[in-house]
């Protein structure tokens, strides 16, 4: 192997490495946050994928209907929760959230998609529709199982990733799509050409890790977030609610999901059950991080991605299988220096 | 004056096992009531009924009103526990753990509520940046106190806040129970030091196996023989 070659591997394992570190994130965000191990994280990735290759061919993104759908789902679970105490405040905030804002997003999309506009607007577009359904997917899905075991929530994981696979499948169809690259063309660093899409990961993987940082010790909702994570019961008893919290957390991992794929849409074909396997390498990293820490994560995930690419040019057809046993030892490592404690 | 808080017949379960049995009383605002007893008599279970941690049947009145359902939403309408665990957030810092005490008031309000709170516990603020977990028991159970205190709570349901502290911390806590009286918060107080509860109390509950099994104004029950005999010690 020349250094030509292992200069390539490097770069693919790091631009895929950085958007496993995205992922991993937003899942070890979750499960601190909710308790949840948030299976259906993949999902985000493939619809946000297939939205952005959709809007560059002009179409009208089934997702945008897809998320009419979920609002309403949300809304009329609000309305039947609300159905002993029927609250104005509350009603006003549902309709406005639930009803409204997808209303809104949908009309947004309809107008834009034919218009053909510049890569930048179709990312945001793509991230406007599917960040809300983080929000709807836990108020459908998790916010009524919050004292749940986190065997439960995890079976309701497996559940709702299955159910958003499908939905998937139904509006996006069964055949792969590429985007454009959000700017095309390539940088010579040396002798090793450097994709501009490659550094539009770099760029956002750096850019969303630093305001996950800002948002977390700097602002007083990240801070209720992370002592929602430290103490459940303490955070209620300082008046912060499981469902702000919560509904934070989903919306911030559906957001990393709609970024990681608009960042990958240009480099790979995705399909409607593509996102799987991806999400999966992020949990890799998630699980090396101990669904805990944030750098460990970060840097597993780069691990991961690297492991991934020398192993797809040293043995393709064993490079899941690769990446997935990179588990096994660590699972073992920690079952055997981490005392058990019960789950509170 | 209508009652600030009123218990009526609240009993609470553990699995099958009753351990409150229909305990009922009221308490007015501006006052500081205390709820004595031993061990396992129920007094934690009674405060967490009330604050919303733990399901309990019967009917709790707050400020003439049925009390809001959730823990969150007790929180907003005034209502702040200080419980037996104090529940800090361990790894976090203690300006953080005050500033999220202050989490349902406005970045105004929190500034000057905390600019003040560290003016009366300048021990918090000297270890501002410290992890909460890294605190002595003392200071654990000042930032306890001082994190209720950011909410700018109306009724104060406190557990044993002397639990564990020497002599001079506990007459130091006790005191600065006594000021938040004065400045017109409502105080609920569980104690296994009833003789520091009473001498600070206007009223005190004496509870046995989940019943309410005496009442009156503290200072008659600092005289009751049965209280004395039971909970003050002989000499007292
Ligand atoms: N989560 C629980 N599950 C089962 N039983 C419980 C639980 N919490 C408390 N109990 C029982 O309920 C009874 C009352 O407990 P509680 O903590 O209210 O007593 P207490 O008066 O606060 O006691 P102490 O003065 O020791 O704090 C005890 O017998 C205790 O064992
Ligand atoms: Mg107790």
């Amino acid at each position: 192997m020349d250094s030509t070659i292992l200069a390539f591997l490097v770069q693919d394992g790091l631009t895929n490495g950085a958007i496993y570190a995205l992922l991993g994130l937003a899942l070890v965000l979750v499960f601190a946050v909710t308790r949840v191990i948030f299976i259906p994280q993949g999902e985000f990735v493939a619809y946000g994928a297939l939205t952005l290759a959709l809007l560059d061919t002009g179409r009208m993104p089934g997702t945008a209907l897809l998320l009419l759908c979920f609002g309403l789902a949300a809304f009329l679970l609000d309305l039947w929760s609300m159905r002993h105490r029927p609250r104005i405040g509350e009603f006003s905030r549902s309709v406005l959230v639930n009803l409204v804002l997808p209303v809104a997003i949908y009309g947004a999309t309809w107008i834009l998609a034919p218009m053909q506009l510049n890569a930048a607007v179709k990312a945001l577009l793509t991230m406007a529709i599917v960040a809300p359904m983080g929000l709807y997917v836990y108020r459908i899905a998790y916010r009524p199982l919050a004292d749940a075991s986190v065997l439960v929530l995890l079976i309701t994981s497996v559940g709702v990733h299955l159910a958003m696979m499908g939905l998937g499948l139904v509006f996006f169809g069964a055949e792969g799509l590429r985007a454009r690259p959000l700017s095309g063309g390539s940088f010579m660093l040396g002798f090793l050409p450097i994709p501009a899409q490659a550094l539009w990961i770099y760029g956002c993987t750096i850019a969303a890790m630093v305001g996950l940082y800002v948002f977390f010790e700097k602002t007083l909702l990240g801070k209720a977030l992370r002592a929602t994570a430290v103490n459940r019961l303490g955070a209620r008893l300082v008046g912060v609610r499981t469902q702000l919290t919560g509904g934070t957390a989903f919306i911030l991992a559906a957001t990393i999901g709609a970024v990681s794929g608009v960042l990958i849409a240009p480099i790979t074909t995705i399909y409607y059950d593509t996102g799987f396997l991806i999400g999966l390498k992020g949990f890799v990293a998630a699980i090396i991080g101990g669904l805990a820490s944030f750098p460990v994560t970060a840097l597993a995930a780069l691990g991961v991605g690297l492991v991934e690419a020398f192993a797809s040019f040293f043995a393709s057809n064993f490079k899941e299988i690769i990446v997935f046993t990179l588990i096994i030892p660590v699972l073992i490592w920690r079952s055997l220096t981490t005392d058990h404690h019960e789950e509170d | 004056m209508s009652l600030l808080l009123e218990l009526r017949d609240i009993r609470v379960s553990y699995g099958k096992a009753e351990v409150l049995h229909g305990v009922s009383f009221g308490m007015e605002r501006g006052k500081i009531v205390t709820v004595i007893g031993a061990n396992g008599a129920g007094k934690t279970t009674l405060l967490n009924a009330a604050m919303g941690i733990v399901p309990s049947t019967g009917t709790i009145l707050y400020e003439g009103a049925a009390v809001p359902a959730t823990v969150e939403a007790r929180v907003a309408a005034g209502m702040c526990l200080v419980s037996e665990k104090r529940e800090l957030f361990a790894t976090m810092s203690v300006e953080d753990n005050m500033e999220l005490g202050g989490f349902l008031r406005s970045g105004v309000e929190r500034a000057e509520t905390l600019a003040d709170l560290y003016q009366r516990f300048p021990r918090l603020a000297e270890r501002r940046k410290q992890l909460a977990g890294t605190l002595s028991g003392g200071e654990r159970q000042m930032l306890a106190l001082a994190r209720a205190l950011m909410s700018r709570p109306r009724l104060l349901l406190l557990d044993e806040p002397s639990l564990g502290l020497a002599p001079r911390i506990v007459a130091e806590i006790l005191g600065i129970v006594s000021e938040l009286r004065m400045a017109g918060v409502s105080i609920l107080l569980v104690e296994q030091n009833a003789r520091a509860a009473l001498e600070i109390a206007d009223e005190a509950h004496l509870m046995e196996l989940g019943e309410i099994r005496r009442s009156g104004p503290a200072a008659s029950m600092a005289a009751d023989p049965a209280v004395v005999e039971s909970y003050l010690g002989t000499g007292a």
